[in-house]
């Protein structure tokens, strides 16, 4: 059974999608490092930083809107910066009166709060972008490159793979439970805490599943030999193509990022 | 994932992975220096602890505490309450190997589905496979030792140890909020923490439920971890978990009542922001809509604060004169 | 006495117990020579894969097992390496013996492990794959193909470790008619011994001219599958039918 919805990879042959894992993760990284360093307010340089993820998306012909309406998923958290509307002084924009109390909404709290939606939506589209143009296992090489432990690497890549099988069983099981929760009149569920019993023991179900499936799994790998050491296919350096594109690439983010900073 | 509260103030989200753009990359980077040297201490000690069979085992539990994520069961209202795993895989893994599944976890939940960024990927992991796991194991191991390892402790302490953990963790996020200027503390401390007081019992029911399961048909797997304090870095993530516990409990409650110690730190970092980011100054009078006064809001987190403080003295106090033989781990 | 240099497998008085005290097997003996291609048959529980675990290590039993010259149980860690080398175990579920991020990643884990140098670890995938004819599925990722594909890769997984003795539980099972047919004629072009763990005595017809019976962990009959086929009786008292 196939799980697209869990897979966010989306085959192309496009100029991004060709370029080698290990570039796109840096560049990827240091792209949200420069959105991140953007001062307060500078709203020219989110237009440029925008401007770039959006000439991304169509590189890597997924078309204008792709990154941008997925990277809208950030956006219930956005509330968490709300408070600063009203909680930073300044110049007074609005108020609200709620009962007794009095919000007032100030310029700075203003540009702050859309600042911090405004980085958080650029920064989205670029992992968006790396993760439609590249195959998991893919990463996984670029995660080695940067440094990333090969034991971690390795237990990053049996839980990938077997993400899909476990869903797979979890949603069964969900299925098996709502296919027994009706009623006729649709009311009842009992109590929260036998629901909570019946999630945990699927919960518990899951775990006992996966455990033993990982013993399986450790069978068949003992069978070719595993002896608890990590062994890995040695990847190609890369060419000359690769790093310009990688030195680049890291020259405009920083010269973005100096820009910001000596201007606003 | 995403949780949906419907009838709590909709002031702060209860999602606990950070999206980039809410901390600042001061706090990111030392929250990827705390993870790295965290992550670190876990691989080495995984490395030694468990036998060759840690990487199928810590790959798949990862993978299911990950669909176990999708297992959900409504609370109340509207809203629903699912797992975050910290405590589980502490408790059947042990700590140094649940930090490793439960930084898989969320690591890819912010590389494959954008659930958290991936600058802040260090702080997500922080709070949730390093404080998570910390304080689960920490509170789990005291109560166990408390009940003297009866059954009924496991389930009692499996309960606690998962509602701990979410609340920490979720005063964790507000603090690294309020930090980087992004949400006053005495706004986003008690909002997180309050609403993660219910999220967490519903993480405490379910955990119980897979521990009772568990028991029923695998009891040797509860015995998976490393027997409790018989080795010393075990101990030591067991103090250190109750200390997390105790710090964010007390230090939490006074964030949000002296938020100024913690603007000053957001506006120590604006020379990698604007000159003109002023501090915060806190009206009192409207900045907890829904409770008639700051003072309450505060007040009541205080007092829950207090609550886990008295419990974890009581727990430090039982470890000085707990009499606990060291059972032998099995592989 | 001069052991025969053919002997791929010698199996003596082989009991084996589950930790929770289940009995598994229990003084099974078999001999089986280089070349030959036998069929395991027998009721669910029988213990037939059980018996196949027991072949290259993972399982240690009472009794002698004797893989491709060297003793099984107690062998040192170098010397498990090489009857795991040796003997090419295909697992029943696919998915549980596909546990790479890529095919390739897959079938080059035993020659890895080997610690064959890269440029090798590549030949042996490239003809391992081009032998179960999934040459062009090396960049693929596991969990997308089907369970015939999964099942051809599995045996790729072990071919590429050129062992001598190839093990399979129940290799046909779970696929449709037109991925079984396939699968075995495949299994025809293998040079390997072949000992099959199987229900499909349709493909032990085919395939194997030596029969097993196993039953509740013992061994029942031992000998040629046209013989064995036959006997009506003596299939319907251990669980089977004739094809």
């Amino acid at each position: 059974m196939h799980y697209h919805f869990l897979d966010p990879y989306r085959p192309a042959k496009s100029v991004l999608h060709t370029l080698d894992p290990r570039v796109k993760l840096v560049l990827t990284v240091a792209f949200i490092l420069a959105v991140a360093l953007a001062p307060t307010a500078a709203w020219p340089l989110y237009t440029l930083l925008l401007a770039l993820a959006v000439a991304a998306a169509v590189a890597a012909e997924l078309g204008v809107t792709y990154a941008l309406k997925r990277a809208l998923l950030a956006l219930p958290f956005a509330l968490a910066a709300l408070p600063s509307l009203f909680t930073l002084p300044g110049a007074r924009l609005f108020s609200l009166q709620i009962g007794q109390w009095v919000l007032t909404a100030t310029e700075p709290g203003l540009q702050r709060v859309l600042s911090v939606v405004l980085k958080s939506w650029i920064s989205m589209q670029a992992a968006v972008l790396l993760t439609a143009t590249t195959e998991f296992p893919d990463l996984l090489v670029a995660m080695r490159a940067i440094g990333v432990p090969r034991l971690l690497v390795a237990i990053f890549g049996l839980m990938w793979r077997y993400l899909f099988v476990l869903v797979d069983e979890a949603i069964r099981l969900i299925r098996a439970r709502d296919a027994r929760s009706g009623s006729p009149m649709g009311q009842g569920g009992r109590t929260v805490w036998w629901r909570a019993r019946v999630t945990g023991g699927m919960a518990g179900n899951l775990f006992l599943r996966g455990y033993e499936r990982s013993e399986r799994i450790y069978a068949a790998m003992a069978a070719r030999g595993y002896d608890g050491e990590v062994r890995t296919f040695p990847q190609p350096p890369l060419n000359i193509g690769q790093i310009i594109v990688l030195i680049g690439g890291l020259i405009s983010l920083g010269a973005l990022t100096l820009l910001g900073i000596w201007f606003w | 994932m995403l949780f949906a509260p419907k009838f709590l103030p909709l002031l702060v989200d209860s999602q606990m992975h950070i999206p980039d753009g809410f901390l600042s990359v001061l706090v990111s980077v030392v929250c990827w220096g705390l993870t790295v040297l965290g992550v670190g201490v876990a691989l080495w000690r995984t490395g030694q602890e468990l036998d060759e069979r840690k990487i199928p085992l810590m790959g798949v539990l990862g993978a299911t505490i990950f669909a176990g994520q999708m297992l959900n069961f409504s609370v109340a209202g509207g809203t629903s309450g699912h797992l975050m795993g910290a405590a589980i895989a502490a408790i059947l893994l042990g700590p140094w190997p649940a930090v490793l599944v439960m930084t898989s976890v969320v690591s890819i939940q912010a590389l494959l589905f954008q659930d958290g960024g991936l600058l802040v990927l260090g702080a997500n992991v922080f709070n949730m496979a390093i404080v998570g796991v910390f304080v689960a194991y920490g509170v789990y191991q005291t109560i166990l030792t408390l009940t003297r390892n009866k059954p009924w402790g496991t389930f009692v302490g499996g309960f606690v140890a998962a509602w701990t953990s979410i609340v920490i963790a979720s005063l964790v996020v507000a603090l690294q909020l309020a930090l980087s200027g992004t949400s006053p503390a005495n706004i986003s401390v008690p909002a997180m923490g309050l609403i993660h007081m219910v999220i967490g019992a519903g993480e405490g029911l379910i955990t119980i439920g897979a521990l009772a399961f568990l028991y029923a048909t695998r009891r040797d797997l509860l015995g998976l971890a490393p027997a409790g304090p018989s080795r010393a870095s075990n101990r030591a993530v067991w103090i250190g978990g109750l200390i997390i516990a105790l710090a964010l409990a007390v230090l939490s409650p006074l964030a949000s009542i002296h938020p100024d110690g913690l603007e000053w730190v957001a506006e120590e970092q604006g020379f990698l922001n604007t000159a003109q980011d002023a501090p915060y100054e806190i009206i009192p009078d409207y900045v907890f809509p829904g409770l008639p006064d700051e003072r309450v809001a505060t007040i009541l987190a205080g007092i829950v604060g207090a609550l886990i403080v008295f419990g974890t003295a009581l727990g430090v106090a039982y470890l000085r004169h707990r009499r606990q033989p060291d059972t032998a781990y099995e592989a | 006495m001069v052991k025969t240099t053919s002997q791929e497998i010698l199996i003596k008085n082989l009991n084996f117990s589950y930790p929770d005290g289940q009995m598994a097997l229990s003084n099974v003996s078999l001999e089986i020579q280089r070349g030959e291609r036998v069929a395991i048959v027998g009721p669910n529980g029988a213990g037939k894969s059980t018996l196949l675990l027991h072949l290259n290590g993972i399982l240690r039993g009472d009794g002698r097992v004797r893989v491709a010259g060297l003793e099984v149980p107690g062998a040192s860690d170098g010397a498990l390496r090489r009857v795991r080398a040796a003997v090419g175990l295909v697992f029943q579920n696919p998915d549980d013996q596909l546990f790479s991020p890529t095919v390739f990643d897959d079938v080059a884990f035993g020659p890895l492990y080997m610690e064959l140098p890269p440029q090798e670890v590549d030949r042996r995938v490239t003809r391992a794959l081009a032998w179960v004819g999934m040459e062009e599925y090396a960049g693929r990722v596991s969990h997308h193909l089907s369970t015939g594909e999964k099942k051809r890769i599995a045996i790729a997984t072990v071919l590429a470790m050129e062992p001598r003795l190839l093990a399979l539980d129940e290799p046909s099972a779970g696929l449709d008619p037109r991925a079984r047919r396939s699968l075995i004629e495949l299994l025809c072009t293998l040079p390997q011994t072949l000992v099959v763990s199987t229900h499909d005595m349709r493909l032990v017809q085919e395939l194997c001219p030596r029969t097993v019976i196993l039953d509740q962990g013992r061994l029942v009959a031992d000998g040629s599958t046209q013989e064995i086929l036959n006997d009506e009786v003596l299939l319907n008292t251990h669980g089977l039918e004739r094809p």
